[in-house]
């Protein structure tokens, strides 16, 4: 069958998509969903589980959370099948429900394991943002596992919009109109959002900014 | 030339390649005479590079098991769920069914309007009865064959004509 091909494309963003499930398109599937075939679903689920569960989970910090809510996201799909019209792009309902939830979660405060705040730049309690200083020496793997908590606190540290907007753009690749349908702004608002949010990420990460940039120096790599 | 604060909206879409191509020739132009914008631009650059080094979070093995269940537990709608499309809706009628039924097992409400009817026949005259004027004129009455009635009262009058007491106690 065509779409049971396993062949996989890597984004730019290492979001793996499943090359079966893209020679129909996500309306296609979803219509085909709601006329009552599951294996379109199957399809829809396998292709968007893992970019799902990693927005969430870079939303929320919490893998157990991420998962939880990603469920519900496809039941909610599952659900409104029957009401389902291709009024815009499958990926723009599919995340505006995942960052309504989301956000829902992190407002309810149902969620305390998170350590970050969604508002305040950094919650009182939480560690101070440390890169581990590379003179240490210590295991590679170590540094490279602390070198991406830094980074994702840092953007979970960006107020809760600003942190959708970037998810959607570095992660998902979505184009400003549809990032502003879910944002529910215009797209000279979002590009605003935009700047403001990497301008953030530039000073919080400028460490790494800056290591990156001596490292591939160092590996004779062009930065 | 585009001031800073203007060029800082178009520079995110100068740098991912979805300006356009009057839009990139502004940034362009910018870039070239502020240095600060170049090197937030640069740094812009090598920031993505490094968000790019987050690993992906793989879903658990048991993910789509888990959402398949979930769904296997969904109610399945047959010919009766058009008609009753929700469980709610599906109390509440069951609800006012029962409720019809008790209310028909009630006490009709007729039967006190026959009551009611009643009455009224009975004291609609009631007025003429007692118009003293009217009844002491009334010679029909007169006419009435006198009944045997019990002694103390077989020396009264029949005919209310010759009866004064109501008079005397007006």
């Amino acid at each position: 069958m065509e779409h049971t091909q396993t062949l996989q494309l890597y984004g730019t963003a290492g979001v793996r998509y499943n090359v079966g499930a893209m020679t129909r398109s996500d309306v296609q599937l979803m219509l085909d969903v709601k006329a009552g075939d599951e294996a379109s679903f199957n399809l829809l689920l396998q292709k968007y589980r893992t970019p799902l569960v990693n927005f969430l989970y870079r939303m929320v910090r919490n893998t157990g959370t991420a998962e939880d809510l990603a469920q519900e996201v496809f039941l909610r799909v599952y659900r409104a099948r029957k009401q389902y019209s291709p009024s815009a792009k499958f990926t723009t309902w599919l995340f505006r429900i995942a960052t309504n939830l989301a956000l829902n979660s992190l407002r309810d405060n149902r969620y305390r394991q998170m350590d970050v705040s969604i508002d305040a730049p950094v919650e009182e309690d939480a560690a101070p943002l440390q890169l581990p200083a590379r003179e240490l020496r210590i295991d590679e793997k170590m540094i490279e596992r602390d070198r991406s908590e830094f980074i994702r606190r840092a953007i979970a540290a960006l107020p809760e919009k600003q942190r959708v907007a970037v998810l959607l753009h570095k992660y998902e690749e979505m184009d400003y109109g549809e990032i502003a349908k879910i944002l529910e702004c215009s797209e000279s608002a979002l590009k605003s959002l935009l700047f403001r949010a990497y301008e953030t990420l530039r000073v919080q990460l400028a460490p790494l900014v800056s290591q990156s940039v001596a490292n591939r120096a160092r590996e004779g790599r062009p930065s | 030339m585009k001031k800073c604060e203007d060029v800082s909206k178009q520079l995110i879409a100068y740098l991912d390649r979805r300006a356009n191509s009057a839009e990139r020739h502004e940034v362009e132009e910018h870039l070239a005479a502020c240095s600060a914008c170049h090197q937030r631009a640069e740094d812009f650059r090598k920031l993505w590079g490094v968000l790019d080094e987050v690993p992906l979070v793989e879903p658990s093995l048991g993910f789509d098991a888990r959402i398949r269940a979930r769904i296997a537990e969904e109610p399945r709608r047959g010919w009766l769920g058009w008609l009753v499309p929700q469980p709610r809706l599906a109390f509440a009628m069951a609800l006012l069914l029962a409720l019809s039924v008790w209310m028909a097992k009630l006490p009709r409400e007729g039967n006190v309007a026959g009551t009611e009817q009643q009455d009224f026949e009975a004291i609609k005259d009631l007025g003429v009865l007692e118009n003293y004027d009217v009844l002491s004129k009334f010679d029909a009455l007169s006419e009435v064959p006198v009944e045997a009635a019990p002694a103390d009262q077989q020396a009264q009058p029949v005919n209310p004509a010759n009866d004064q007491q109501p008079a005397t106690e007006e």
